[in-house]
């Protein structure tokens, strides 16, 4: 198994190797283009704001590289948020893999969303064996709106997409490399998935 | 639902905890990365290093400490103590600290909170402010409370959360140490001031004193040392009663 950390310079990337480090996978972390479509599974994270993250990922070419890849590819916070069409955070245009804006809460709920939040309507082989309303850690602003793509719903202000599918392209809102044993199991069922096509 | 947090602080000094910490079946209760799975275990939603350290080799042992939590520990963890500049919070993000903590260093330079936020995102940026009430007026104390300015809470408060803070980890001065419960009248005041959420911290004694911050206090996350530290508020036990006050807690 060759699980790549996509290395764009956003963000925690550290916490996400240790989680897989606990399942007994090493991680490599990397920017290099072959060696991430080599890979058997890929994670993109992100941590921080959205423009600057973008802007990062054109410097690098990568932005022409992840919307292609065959393997099945985990988008972890603000990575999920890239994969979509577009995001208010910057008026930033995405990767356009899951057909779906990314909105900032509004000011009736304080925000940014910090903590633990159940998810619910689970779908995909992402979220065998956890229950409906298993509790998730998430620190965000802005979320996916609910789609057809939505395989995770969360509720927080209005129910949102707290995690997107679409063929080989996985997306949470939620960090399951913080969220004990619970996400640590749905990094085991990613790793899991067939590799497909 | 989002759900209340319960936050156990941990004192650290030289890379290992300092105060006695009291809990059974723990081969050393002076191991922060031990510690920390414990609490991880017991349902802790989240854990707080406080560093105290005041030697030169304060950051070298920070980082190895907060290197070790991030690779042990499955829950989110922030680091607070003697940060001061961008170049220390990189430091510690990069080794695997969720969020950071920063008091003294923002009131000296509120700049900070800025630069901070604007470089690595309001997410990872706590403002802790510790506070003391005189004479009905709330202020802001530096140096673990000990020196005190002029500058008003609430103010303070608005200030920060217009600068880029994330969260507010508000320490009332008066109820610290008392186990008398926590400052809700104040910490109410802040929840409706800012839009940003804030930790209880000081005067936890007993479970009503967490229902009331939750509630009365309108806190979104309350902090304790002690009581957890030495058992006598078992975190289960006290969730369990949260979640019996329909308080939303993850269980």
């Amino acid at each position: 198994m060759k699980l790549v950390i996509i290395n764009y310079g956003a963000g925690n990337i550290k916490s996400i190797q240790f989680a897989f480090k606990r399942l007994g996978v090493d991680a490599i972390l990397s920017d290099d283009r072959d060696e991430i479509i080599k890979a058997d599974k890929v994670i993109f994270p992100g941590v921080g704001e959205a423009s600057s993250a973008m802007k990062k990922l054109k410097e690098s070419g990568l932005d022409a590289v992840i919307p292609n890849l065959k393997q099945p590819v985990l988008g972890i916070c603000l990575g999920m948020q890239l994969m979509c069409r577009s995001t208010e955070e910057g008026n930033t245009k995405g990767l356009e893999i899951f057909d779906v804006d990314v909105n900032r809460f509004s000011n009736a709920v304080k925000v940014p969303q910090m903590g633990w939040n159940s998810i619910q309507d689970l779908k995909s082989d992402l979220f065998k064996g956890i229950s409906e309303n298993a509790y998730m850690y998430l620190v965000h602003s802005y979320y996916a709106e609910d789609t057809s793509e939505t395989i995770a719903t969360s509720f927080y202000e209005k129910k949102y997409a707290t995690a997107l599918q679409k063929d080989n392209f996985y997306g949470v809102q939620f960090h399951p490399e913080k969220s004990g044993k619970v996400g640590e199991k749905i990094l085991e069922n990613f790793l899991k998935l067939d590799i497909k096509s | 639902m989002l759900t209340k947090r319960i936050i156990p602080c941990l004192d650290i000094k030289n890379g290992r905890t300092v105060k006695g910490v009291n809990f059974v079946n723990l081969i050393d209760a002076g191991d922060p990365v031990e510690l920390g799975k414990k609490y991880a275990e017991v349902g802790a939603d989240e854990l707080v290093f406080l560093d105290i350290t005041a030697t030169k080799e304060r950051r070298r042992t920070m980082h190895d400490m907060v290197l070790k939590v991030a690779e042990h520990v499955n829950i989110p963890f922030t680091v607070g103590g003697g940060i001061s500049s961008i170049e220390d919070v990189d430091d510690l993000l990069h080794c695997g600290a969720d969020k950071v903590s920063i008091n003294s260093s923002a009131v000296k330079r509120p700049e900070l909170v800025n630069e901070l936020s604007q470089k690595f995102g309001s997410q990872c940026i706590v403002v802790a402010i510790d506070a003391k009430q005189i004479d009905g007026e709330w202020k802001v104390h530096l140096a673990g409370g000990s020196i005190p300015t002029d500058i008003d809470l609430f103010e303070w408060a608005k200030e920060v959360e217009e600068r880029g803070a994330g969260e507010i980890l508000f320490t009332s001065m008066n109820h610290d140490g008392t186990k008398g419960g926590f400052a809700n009248e104040a910490l109410a005041k802040l929840s409706e001031l800012v839009n940003i959420p804030i930790i209880a911290s000081g005067g936890a004694g007993s479970v009503q004193h967490f229902v009331d911050t939750f509630t009365e206090g309108k806190a979104d996350a309350a902090l304790a040392a002690s009581v957890f530290h030495f058992g006598e508020i078992p975190i289960t036990d006290l969730k369990k009663e949260l979640k019996k006050n329909n308080i939303e807690v993850r269980l």
